[in-house]
């Protein structure tokens, strides 16, 4: 009875689309009630559930659209981060960031600071990727996770950004016609560039590079036959991929005011796929779900006990185990490429 | 800059090497043998730790502390297998990844809820706690001799039970071909748990060991963990042989490069930015090296299904 697939599967489709819905509404919804109930702690934590699915979605296009298991995104969200702290500390410092011959001084301007946050991952994701996409499997996961610890040492060893103690941002970054130190606005620009992250991210999976980036996942030496080499296909999934976490870091740091190697710190990598895949692997808005779970939990299990993390992980755990597909997978049915 | 200085250094590369080494081995042979990737490894490491710390201080004897240090991770390792790994071998290495990652998250937090937030030390006993004259040259820490006399005798004995023992001919038949194996009347089931409590075993061996030397606390077995995997993919993943060398020259451009490049640098630049930039570099000298043997062969030194 191939009619009554075709059904399901429409409804399933039709499910997801509702269940997208009706998460933008929430997203923008439940900020504003926060707002308008003058409840800031929650507007806080919306806008850190936001841009933690940012870095998500970025991550979601390697390793759901393009199967590679980046174990080292918190590279890229670290750097992101350290991009707007280092900016920032040069702008409030007054000293030049670089005087080799000319001088290229600090900066406070945001629109600056998010265009070099996602420069700079991109370049970083261009070297890690050229390396890393020799292999496969594995030690794809292994030296991402090794290239994410380097950077992290390497900004340890740095004592003019703080070392090991970070770097504070003393003033939020600026924005012209906005103020963006008002929590409601950043929430919004936050917002936005989750939606443009999101749509960016759907354009592309529904491109012809989509498909091709999809059919490197699932059979290499298919996409090579018909003439695409696999290589330079993942290679640029991966790099928009480390642009968007990039973009997202220097979000988050503005946000808490504060850069440090906690950012770039392993621990960052794996939270971020816990994103995807407590969402749902390869779903559009998989990260977004699985930010917003993963914030609430680790909220209310904190307030339930010092040992959250204990919790967490048989959570994890069970996820893993017993609810392949995450919560995306539950609600919506299994993904229709999977 | 003295040769005095130098073989004291290489000796503490060697050191470092070796306790790499004792990760990499059970991670490069439970990935060997059963295709699974355990990010909990550090934990066992640190289980190991714990043991032979608590152990120690509760008898007054070190040895005591080592054995169980031993024994218990192997114990500990056996139950996480049965429990939770087995359940992953014919999961892709996503599941894995993130599973193993829930266990990190559960041993951290249980092992401090049991030991609270405050490292443990461990004091040696006075046989250990001396130094050695090293052929009249210089004086070497008994204790860091014994721990590369150790490794090294840990490198030989797995050699030997994997080439020349019943079990061993097994574990290999398990690399080659699992379904074979269980077809020919071996219990699976069994090997695997073995081979991962085995892994496990030298893993908190090696915390034990290492417990001497820093301070025994929660979070102390990752760093070692990402180590032991740049160890790996320098060495091929599966390869005890890739293992060994892949850690000794980890251990030793790690070690040295923290002495000598700032030395180094300090021939060309001033002293204050060639303490930097020497700094800096040597921290990163062991991804570099990575990244360098990656270029030049993408499956590791000695990859077992090149």
């Amino acid at each position: 009875m191939p009619s009554e697939a075709v059904l399901t599967r429409k409804a399933l489709v039709t499910r997801e689309r509702l269940m997208n819905g009706a998460l933008v509404c929430l997203l923008i919804l439940v900020p504003l009630w926060a707002h308008l109930n003058d409840e800031p702690y929650y507007l806080g934590l919306a806008t850190q559930v936001v841009i933690l699915a940012l870095a998500g979605v970025g991550l979601n296009l390697a390793l759901g659209t393009g199967g590679m298991i980046s174990f080292g995104h918190a590279a890229f969200f670290g750097l992101g981060g350290y991009v707007a702290g280092v900016a920032a500390y040069h702008a409030f410092d007054g000293t030049p960031f670089l005087s080799l011959g000319i001088e290229i001084p600090g900066t406070n301007s945001l629109p600056v600071i998010w265009l070099l946050s996602i420069a700079v991952a991109g370049v970083v994701a261009l070297v890690i990727g050229c390396m890393s996409l020799r292999t496969t499997g594995v030690y794809f996961i292994m030296i991402t996770l090794a290239f994410a610890q380097m950077i992290y040492y390497l900004a340890v060893s740095l004592p003019t950004y703080g070392g090991e103690d970070g770097l504070p941002i003393y003033l939020r970054n600026e924005l012209p016609f906005f103020d963006s130190s008002d929590p409601l606005v950043f929430f919004g620009l936050s917002l936005t560039f989750l939606l443009c992250a999101l749509l960016l991210v759907h354009r592309l999976t529904g491109s012809r590079f989509g498909a091709a980036l999809q059919v490197a996942r699932m059979n290499e030496t298919r996409l090579a036959t018909v003439g695409i080499p696999p290589f330079p296909i993942r290679l640029t999934g991966f790099v928009v991929s480390g642009m968007i976490t990039g973009l997202a870091g220097a979000l988050y740091a503005d946000l808490n005011g504060f850069v440090g190697p906690s950012m770039l710190a392993w621990q960052r990598s794996g939270e971020i796929m816990i994103f995807v895949i407590l969402g749902g692997v390869g779903r559009l808005f998989g990260p977004v779900v699985g930010a917003a779970v993963f914030v609430l939990l680790e909220t209310w299990l904190g307030e339930q006990t010092h040992h959250w993390q204990f919790f967490l992980g048989l959570i994890l755990l069970a996820v893993v185990l017993f609810a392949r597909g995450g919560v995306m997978g539950l609600i919506a049915g299994r993904a229709r490429h999977v | 800059m003295s040769l005095t200085l130098i073989l004291e250094q290489v000796l503490n590369g060697l050191q470092l090497g070796v306790m790499l080494f004792l990760m990499a081995a059970g991670l490069t042979l439970v990935f060997g043998v059963m295709g699974l990737i355990n990010l909990a490894h550090g934990s066992l490491f640190m289980i190991g730790a714990f043991l032979c710390a608590s152990v120690a201080g509760w008898s007054g004897s070190f040895w005591l502390g080592l054995l169980a240090g031993f024994v218990g991770a192997a114990f500990a390792g056996a139950i996480i297998e049965v429990v939770v790994i087995r359940r992953l071998y014919d999961r892709d290495h996503l599941d894995q990844v993130l599973a193993t990652f829930a266990l990190i998250l559960i041993f951290s937090e249980g092992t401090r809820y049991l030991f609270g937030p405050r490292p443990l030390y461990l004091d040696l006993p006075e046989s250990l706690n001396g130094s050695l004259s090293i052929f009249g040259w210089f004086e070497y820490p008994v204790y860091r001799l014994g721990i590369i006399v150790v490794g090294i005798a840990m490198a030989v004995g797995l050699y030997l039970l994997i080439s020349k023992t019943r079990i061993g001919m097994q574990i290999r038949a398990g690399e080659a071909d699992r379904e074979m194996i269980s077809a020919l009347g071996v219990d699976i089931r069994f090997l695997y748990t073995l081979v991962f409590a085995l892994g496990a075993a030298i893993a908190g061996l090696a915390g034990a060991l290492v417990g001497a030397l820093q301070s025994v606390q929660v979070g102390m077995g990752e760093p070692v963990l990402i180590l032991a995997f740049v160890v790996i993919v320098i060495g091929g993943i599966g390869s005890i042989k890739g293992a060994l060398i892949g850690a000794i020259l980890v251990g030793l451009v790690d070690t040295l490069g923290r002495v000598f490049l700032p030395k180094l640098f300090s021939l060309v630049l001033d002293p204050s930015t060639a303490t930097t930039v020497g700094a800096s570099l040597s921290s990163v000298a062991i991804y570099l090296l990575m990244a360098a043997i990656l270029l030049w062969r993408p499956k590791g030194l000695f990859a077992l299904h090149a």
